[in-house]
């Protein structure tokens, strides 16, 4: 890769540089805007997208299935009512969190090498967001009536309970939705203007400016804009830690053993920081690689994005030791049977010791350097990420459950097809989400790699009038 | 638009680099233009200072939204749990707020973050379908690579010769005039 070279590394430190060197603003917009506005399609693209879309029909004809029988098609039985719906509900929303971690939280930290992941990072955040949001609203007996969660005048006289965490819930992932959506919106606006203003084709043209809606640059603009984009950031920042504490709160507020703990909202929020950023390594290293973006999304982001991933695994281990050492010390003897001995050696032991694998010995290959730095190890470890914080969710719903006070009671609990077709049915509207993303908007935040081009000028002293040192002869970028 | 000035909105004057337009901002307001209006493809530090912006009333505004939202919020519960539906739970207090911090929270932040985005753009004028700015060919580049200081025909001290002159005398790479 071109860029190990450290000449135009910031500062004069050691680190690798966050952008590949000779860029300036005319080469930035034209390689972030060429993806959007070059004719055709990738192969690579076509061939994912259809993918993606097939799972999309399998969505469909799941959805349907469901609302014409009723969610006895899922696996669940009367000890396990909680089953893929919530697990997967926990496990999109998880993965959310690690855009507006990259968004907001290291904005406000001025960690200056989220600049080429945030949008991306954000876009996924929305799109799993919209696939968490559908499973609790699928999971109610009446997916129509939804809307009798949210508090409005009704002919029936009644009020959503207040004081319930399944409440908490509906006010927080619809705040954590819609503020996600501003943020993402408010810093594609600049862009969307970009795009109007290079855009060839008329049609192209007017769509890209209804969406600038008319933004022109202007300094009193940018001067609001900023204010207000970093007052979002704000905001969003105790709003992501609030979500997975009160998705955590769903768990930690009913008496059930091995629910009933507080740690759970600090390591929830970990654990999703967690998944999350396995996510956007997932999906960003075959991205850079198929649109030549290792310039933008270097080797050091990958490298920083391993250790955000090995620091907030550490954590998570350190919840599942604390879960577990609470049990023994507690001396319940209802958590220290579910804890000690019905999760690791009972009906779902497998699963336990997957999750275990996945989430705290495999990340420890993130200490070496090299499997920080190749791309397909770390790819490898990402996915291996996704599947133990899928099944760490799938650990905490169904063995609670299945297995509670009274062996009277329990019931094992198996996924049927409609489960798992609707699993991968909202893998296929996520990704079919990603790849439209990638296409129709830029992926990467052409304003803010401009401002970064301009102070990395500056760090390096590269003097006056560097503006435009490339601007007319006009790199060519395929 | 008046009509006494059909001909012409101001004129534009674009610049290679983001200090050369803070700089040629900078003498502008010095020489007394105060309807002035610059361009960049990226915020740009200094600038709006430069052509005299100074009211951000933004975080005000979000304040406001917040608390009214926090506001509303709890009221909304209280209303619910104390007034329209009291329900006895265990003998517990009808206003056990503890339980109403988390959805008090997100309205908060729901309503601070929807007036921090609609009072920006409410402030700022948009959507905008039409602007005469965009008139000039080469203003195509303001969000691409170029940077462009624009004074408005309606400045006290907007004269159609001088005040041309003054602008090229700032060494714009180039300039142009903007007709509505």
């Amino acid at each position: 890769m071109a860029n190990e070279n450290n000449e135009h590394a910031g500062g004069g430190t050691q680190v690798a540089p966050i952008i590949g060197p000779g860029h300036d603003f005319t080469s930035v917009t034209d390689k972030i805007s060429d993806v959007v506005l070059t004719k055709g399609f990738k192969k690579q693209w076509l061939i994912g997208f259809a993918a993606a879309f097939g799972l999309v029909q399998l969505f469909m004809v799941s959805v349907v299935w469901l609302l014409a029988n009723g969610t006895g098609i899922w696996g669940l039985n009367v000890p396990v009512m909680w089953g893929f719906a919530i697990i997967n509900f926990v496990w999109w929303i998880g993965i959310g969190h690690a855009g507006t971690l990259i968004s907001a939280i290291l904005l406000l930290l001025r960690q200056e090498w989220r600049t080429s992941i945030n949008r991306f990072a954000e876009a996924m955040t929305l799109f799993a967001v919209a696939c968490a949001g559908m499973y609790p609203i699928l999971h109610l007996g009446r997916p129509w009536v939804f809307y009798w969660l949210m508090p409005y005048p009704n002919t029936m006289a009644l009020w959503p309970q207040f004081r319930s965490p399944l409440v908490f819930d509906v006010f927080a992932v619809s705040t954590y939705a819609t503020v996600s959506l501003l943020f993402w919106y408010i810093g594609l606006i600049p862009d969307l203007g970009t795009l109007r203003d290079k855009a060839k084709h008329r049609i192209t043209k007017v769509l890209y400016g209804i969406g600038a809606m008319g933004w022109r640059g202007s300094a009193r603009h940018w001067a609001r804009y900023q204010t207000a984009y970093l007052l979002l950031a704000g905001l969003a920042t105790p709003l992501v830690v609030s979500v997975h504490t009160i998705v955590s709160y769903d768990f930690a507020v009913g008496i059930v053993p091995g629910w009933h703990t507080t740690i759970f909202p600090p390591y929830f929020v970990a654990g999703a920081v967690f998944a999350g950023f396995a996510m956007v390594l997932t999906l960003a290293i075959p991205m850079r690689a198929v649109y030549g973006m290792q310039d933008f999304i270097t080797d050091r982001h990958l490298d920083n994005m391993a250790k955000v991933m090995l620091t907030t695994g550490l954590i998570v281990a350190y919840g599942y030791l604390m879960e577990d050492f609470i049990a023994w010390y507690g001396e319940n003897e209802y958590e220290h049977f579910m804890m000690l001995r019905n999760r690791p050696f009972g009906p779902y032991w497998a699963f336990y010791w997957g999750l275990i694998a996945c989430n705290i010995v495999i990340p420890q290959l993130l200490w070496v350097p090299f499997c920080r730095r190749n791309v397909i190890v770390l790819w490898l470890i990402s996915m291996a990420i996704n599947v133990g914080m899928w099944l760490e969710r799938f650990i905490i719903v169904v063995t609670s459950l299945s297995n509670d006070f009274v062996p009277a009671a329990w019931e094992h609990y198996t996924p049927t097809f409609w489960d798992w077709s609707l699993y991968l049915g909202t893998i296929g509207v996520f990704l079919s989400l990603m790849f439209l993303f990638v296409r129709v908007l830029p992926a990467i935040s052409i304003t803010e790699m401009k401002e970064l081009v301009h102070e990395v000028q500056h760090r390096d002293g590269a003097g006056h009038g560097h503006g435009d040192q490339h601007g007319n002869d006009g790199p060519s970028h395929a | 638009m008046d009509v006494t000035h059909p001909e012409l909105y101001g004129y534009l004057a674009g610049f290679k680099t983001p200090e050369e337009l803070v700089d040629a901002a900078n003498r502008a307001r010095e020489a007394g233009f105060r309807r002035m209006e610059a361009h960049s493809p990226m915020p740009v530090e200094g600038l709006a200072e430069a052509i005299g912006f100074r009211k951000n009333r933004i975080a005000a505004i979000v304040f406001i939204g917040g608390l009214l939202g926090g506001l509303g919020g709890f009221g909304m519960q209280y209303f619910s749990a104390v007034m329209d539906y009291p329900l006895n739970v265990g003998g517990k207090p009808l206003n056990s707020w503890p339980a109403f911090i988390p959805v008090t929270f997100e309205c908060t932040v729901l309503a601070a973050a929807l007036s921090a985005v609609v009072g920006m753009l409410l402030l700022n004028g948009l959507p905008l379908p039409y602007h005469p700015v965009f008139n000039a060919p080469e203003f195509r580049r303001a969000s691409i690579d170029r940077f462009f200081l624009f004074v408005r025909w309606d400045d006290e001290n907007f004269d159609e010769v001088e005040t041309r002159s003054f602008m090229e005398g700032l060494n714009p790479e180039t300039m142009s005039e903007v007709r509505p």
